[in-house]
């Protein structure tokens, strides 16, 4: 077991009681809001190389928002960390019943290439604030930033307490045959699977941000440019490579035909006649996904974009019209510049379809009626929602991002992640003496000590329970 | 070997479950069809509405009013629960879940507004609270009712559809789960299954989307590996060794008391008893007259004879507890009866750690009693050892007892006493490590049923708003952007 030593070195720091105070706490988050100060360039650069990120895009999701979590933590710890005493009952009336936050121990993070400072940084600024000590494995997919983040951040955190660990798959694998306290995964459902197996082994509680096809269902009654460009920014962000990108979109036919155009306006308006020669559009991350998602153009009919270049591994922003439920690019999460149509006669026939196929991370709605946003909402599940925009809703920190079922369990963002990785201890500190008040509940048993117990115990129901 | 799970290629992807989905002929799964046609309630969206879960919520409520003789009677029959005890636990702690829920529940359910930042002022951004469809209870035998109930009202709380497995070592608890709860219940919506552990393995394989234990460690294990083949969440809630420190400056005789109390209560079979106590010689030598008195009041000069003490729950559990009986030394009690299963209410001291008794959960009426010289001493074991499911301390000096609580970790904490902070439906329930994952109990029930889904209905206009975010990208465009999503810091951070 080649990680044995390192898990054991994590082990004890977290036994020493070392990442318990606030102020250490503080400390180590405060180190990583200056490495994503002073390490901007370098981040943009990393993800650059390693993906053609735009650096617009670089600095907003991969800075801008992990400074949001940062401060959103730093602003709010004191208060996050504390004792939260509960109600009591009239037994417990002199006690202290309190919910107290305990860090779960030595926890590991797994982050995938698309976001890879984002989506190791933000779990990792919970899991510190929350006191423990946390093995970081990064995307060996994106290297400029796996390496990165193997040389620099372990200059700026604690390395009693903090290590970052480089694995391919099969490293990944003996990895996992550690004990963790906590393991924090995010990737593709399929290796969702398998974390979630080797974690079961231990017992170790899990949070699995995975995948799937978020749906985009765009009624008849909307404004049909605002739409386009709403989706084009969601499906062409990072070239495609976004979880919660809107993967296709469901329309009417008559819907289709007013799209498309509108369509193709947004994607010229944003990355010019030519987009291969856009600064502000990126490239797929490797050879076998460029050859993944090359596979789906040949699904449906090409009505914008379609062509390629295996040597910059570009794939232009396209659009497939008439796909049909059967093609490739419905059978697996689309992750790349491609935006199936998929045809549905109403609303109704969106939602059946929707609920027929796993539940994905988000569900788009468009439409200028508010009724049909909600009969959506309403009659679907996923993980996060947006009404008459896509990805939105993720850049909240006060919204809980996670998916259900094969998209994922457990959330996070914001409290959400320093929740999720705390231990929630409930705690009840009674007096020594006052035996008194004990008694009833002792043998003998009889009828008088059970009315007592009833009196001291109970809760009684309210009132009639208002529905609304 | 069990079955291949199946993962068929050609099928609809659907994990929100159609008419194709637990196809019976290929797998020969005996509980397709039950789950089938629950899946097929779920979409129909019954159990959605407020009106319908109070319904059921308050059906439930009727049963407990109604059934309350049978309930005695059932629990007395599976290990002569004292009917007291079957009173409380079974039947007035779940009133209390349930009236809990009944109370808070439209509030619970509610989308929660949050807070927005400068792009999203204009919108509407909110929480909703999701159930998760179809869900799996698996309950125990030694609180029959109590550990099958508890979660069902949070899951019927929450909008989902559920198939209740209880244990089949309680068979009249079993029985009456089966024959009439459910009928108290919308057979559409809700399911009892009977099974051993053969057909537990067989229930396990069909997708649930939510699974919610009650068990064994190692059952628990079982569980979370066949859920993770669904990827489906759980809620396990387990056992382990619960220690109880007793420091050198106590009343005795309360310490005794409440100690007693916890671990003799059901004849020791409760997750949350107190284990095995950690004391000076000193403490030991006063706490074992102690013991013996406390005893004595409660179960008389023979516990045998008190209408007030149980019996195990089964011979093979018997014969498990009483094997324990070798280690150490017998201090109080020892006495059994194999015919009745009866185990006394023994005290076992000068145990070591090696002893059969410290290798494996008590579950039984006896209570270990090992010496540590001091308070750091039994933490430094207390750590060396699993997360319990709960660490008890009892000491007068607050800081003694903040310190244990401090330099520990467990799934719940209770300060002189045993078993109370269990009681509290505001408290979260629920272990760590090998103790288990998640927690419930009144309104953490309700969430652990519950998906919170994060939701932002934006205004179809307004697109000059978003035009700062588009291609193609420029200082100018970052600058806005930034000012209209960033967090800034506060201040300094108050560390107090």
């Amino acid at each position: 077991n080649p990680y044995a030593g390192l898990v054991s070195h994590l082990r004890a720091a977290w036994l020493s009681g070392k990442t318990r105070p606030l102020e250490y706490r503080v400390a180590q988050l405060e180190a990583l809001g200056h490495f994503l100060e002073e390490r901007k360039q370098d981040i943009l650069q990393a993800t650059a190389l390693d993906m053609g990120k735009p650096s617009f895009e670089a600095y907003f999701t991969e800075i801008l928002l992990c400074k949001n979590e940062l401060n959103d933590t730093l602003n709010n710890l004191s208060r996050w960390a504390k004792d939260e005493h509960v109600d009591k009952n009239l037994v417990t009336q002199l006690d202290s019943a309190f919910i107290r936050k305990d860090p779960f121990g030595v926890v590991l993070i797994i982050s995938p290439w698309n976001y890879p400072i984002h989506l190791f940084l933000m779990p990792l600024i919970g899991a510190i604030a929350a006191g423990n000590c946390v093995v970081v494995k990064p995307s060996e997919i994106s290297k400029n930033t796996e390496k990165l983040v193997a040389e620099m951040l372990t200059c700026y955190l604690d390395s009693d307490c903090f290590a970052v660990v480089t694995a391919d798959v099969e490293g990944t694998t003996r990895l996992l045959e550690n004990k963790f306290d906590y393991i924090f995964f995010t990737g593709s459902t399929s290796v969702g699977r398998i974390v979630m197996t080797a974690a079961a082994k231990h017992l170790t509680p899990v949070t699995l941000e995975l995948g799937g096809k978020n749906p985009c269902y765009v009624s008849d009654t909307c404004d049909v440019q605002n739409v386009a460009r709403r989706v084009v920014w969601g499906r062409f962000y990072n070239a495609g490579q976004t979880c919660i990108a809107p993967d296709y979109v469901l329309c009417s036919v008559e819907m289709q035909e007013k799209l498309m155009p509108a369509l193709r306006e947004a994607i010229t308006e944003f990355y010019g006649s030519n987009p291969k020669e856009s600064p502000d559009f990126g490239r797929i991350v490797g050879d076998k996904q460029f050859q993944r998602v090359r596979a789906l153009l040949g699904s449906g009919r090409v009505a914008i974009g379609g062509q390629t270049d295996e040597k910059e591994r570009y794939v232009a922003p396209t659009v497939l019209a008439d796909v049909q439920p059967s093609d490739p690019a419905m059978q697996e999460e689309i992750f790349g510049p491609i935006l199936p149509i998929v045809v549905v006669a109403n609303v109704d026939e969106a939602i059946d379809f929707i609920n027929a196929r796993p539940r994905p991370l988000a569900i788009y709605a468009f439409s200028c009626d508010s009724k049909v946003v909600n009969q959506v909402l309403e009659r679907t599940s996923s993980g996060g929602f947006c009404g008459n925009d896509t990805l939105m809703h993720v850049t909240l920190t006060s919204l809980p991002f996670g998916g259900i079922g094969n998209s994922g369990l457990g959330k996070y963002h914001g409290k959400f992640t320093f929740d999720t990785f705390s231990h929630h201890r409930g705690c009840l500190h009674r007096n020594m003496g006052l035996e008194a008040i004990n008694s009833p509940r002792y043998p003998p048993y009889t009828q008088q000590k059970m009315g007592l117990l009833l009196a001291t115990f109970e809760i009684k129901r309210k009132g009639m329970c208002t529905l609304l």
